[in-house]
């Protein structure tokens, strides 16, 4: 139950602590945050079991583990490690350019990213128990989250618009399975939680996106590549409880140093850098 | 006699399918933030999330103090999965128990359940079992509901209900319903005072 939370990444049992102290509803375990992926290049994979199960053991809350797109046998392995959710996600290098995992195969629940409403009725579609934006990792710019998310919700607010007989249409625009249009028109909401991530530094970027729309918020490198974690983790998670109290996100945001850098996402584009582009 | 309000604690959690039941079991619902927004309640809920989470924004939002303040008025709570733990002896103690945390396990370990629940008929409750506690220890005064493989999963002290699994994510509303008679039977008294 993580609506309304902050799911932090965390790369030490020792940060996984700090996240837990903080207030996070779960810990993301990895090897390396995105904004490290990002600088070092090479495959990304799934991370060590020896680090994911040295975090499991330092914390209560749930711990949530990376799978590549595609990469079922990674996903099988994290199972057995009986990690609480595996997120399927474009963050690690792809392992299957044209198939994402079959979720519904797994007793775990999985969590996938998304630009825009056809993506992530599609994960829906092939099991996923949770949708975030994808937004653009390790760049610690929130625009490319604020356009997704603006993207899947006005998407769910048209398909709540339709007639019955126009949501086949729209599930063939969308690339959709039908049945899973048919659920959120008639809910007009998305069948699982919709939470925001990628790009997410200061805690008036997590009120931002809980006002838009989100039902919680992922932190990767904002929190530990900034220069005071321990504030900066508090905080974000204050705001985004609060965050409909801009007094209160105020009071959160004094005196926590310097965000992480961020990086511009038009420079990445021009140098084909984009993880949210990989596995539509 | 007037619509019941009843609070939801929206730190963290499943507030939103809370507040669903309730408003249609025909309550007056609101959020619960701040202190401020526990006034005039007659019950408040407490639902599940992460225990630690939940704890941890009623200590920043300064909450303890006035939740604690709104049961010893005798007001209604409702805590469910970690809002169990945190009515619990260890956190808000507005219960004599101590829960167990994450007893049932990880979420791979998460199940359903049809439960015999004493005070809402003899229809079993299917009740949603997710990373959920149970009670590990409880006084003399705490009634046991609900029991499953011998721990107890649904206790009444007084004012307080607790429960370890989701009542929320179902279509049945009985035990909210208990919880809602729970609080008009204290509003009627206190009425008639």
């Amino acid at each position: 139950m993580l609506k309304g939370g902050v799911i932090m990444d965390v790369v030490t049992p020792e940060q996984a602590r700090i996240a837990e102290d903080a207030g996070a509803c779960a810990v993301m375990a990895l090897e390396r945050v995105p904004a490290d992926i990002r600088r070092d290049g090479g495959v990304a994979r799934m991370s060590d079991p020896a680090m994911i199960k040295g975090i499991q053991e330092a914390v209560t809350i749930p711990v949530m583990a990376k799978a590549r797109i595609g990469h079922f046998a990674e996903a099988q392995v994290l199972q057995a490690l009986e990690v609480d959710y595996i997120d399927e996600s474009e963050v690690l290098t792809p392992a299957d350019e044209r198939h994402h995992i079959d979720k519904l195969a797994f007793e775990i629940p999985f969590v996938c990213g998304a630009t825009n409403l056809g993506e992530a009725l599609r994960r829906i579609g092939e099991g996923a128990a949770m949708i975030r934006s994808k937004g653009e990792a390790g760049t610690g710019n929130v625009v490319e989250a604020v356009r997704h998310m603006r993207e899947i919700v006005a998407g769910i607010k048209r398909l709540a618009q339709l007639g019955p007989e126009e949501l086949a249409g729209a599930a063939k625009e969308h690339q959709a399975p039908l049945e899973v249009v048919h659920e959120v028109a008639a809910k007009g909401s998305l069948p699982v939680p919709l939470f925001c991530a990628g790009g997410i530094a200061t805690p008036a970027d997590a009120a931002l996106m809980m006002q838009l729309g989100a039902e919680g918020n992922f932190v990767g490198s904002g929190i530990f590549k900034s220069d005071d974690p321990e504030r900066r983790a508090k905080a974000i998670v204050e705001a985004t409880t609060h965050f409909d109290d801009p007094e209160r996100v105020a009071a959160a945001s004094i005196g926590l140093g310097e965000a992480m850098p961020g990086l511009e996402i038009a420079e990445l584009a021009a140098a084909d850098a984009l993880l949210q582009d990989r596995g539509a | 006699m007037p619509d019941l309000r009843i609070g939801v604690l929206a730190i963290q959690g499943g507030f939103e399918a809370h507040e669903r039941v309730l408003w249609k079991l025909g309550a007056e619902v609101t959020e619960v933030k701040v202190p401020a927004d526990l006034e005039d309640l007659d019950g408040l809920v407490i639902p599940g999330g992460e225990s630690t989470t939940i704890s941890k924004g009623i200590e920043s939002a300064d909450l303890a103090e006035p939740i604690r303040a709104h049961c010893e008025a005798g007001k209604t709570v409702f805590g469910t999965c970690a809002g169990m733990i945190v009515c619990d002896d260890a956190h808000l103690a507005l219960i004599d128990a101590t829960a167990s945390r994450n007893a049932f396990g990880r979420q791979l370990n998460s199940f359903e359940a049809d439960l015999e629940v004493t005070g809402i008929g003899e229809e079993p409750l299917r009740a949603v079992f997710i990373r959920a506690p149970w009670v590990e220890r409880h006084g003399a005064g705490v009634e046991v509901l609900s029991t499953y493989e011998d721990h107890p999963v649904a206790i009444r002290e007084g004012s307080v209900l607790a429960c370890a699994f989701h009542p929320e994510l179902t279509e049945d509303p009985r035990l909210h319903a208990l919880f809602m008679a729970m609080t008009s039977v204290r509003e009627r008294e206190e009425t008639a005072r």
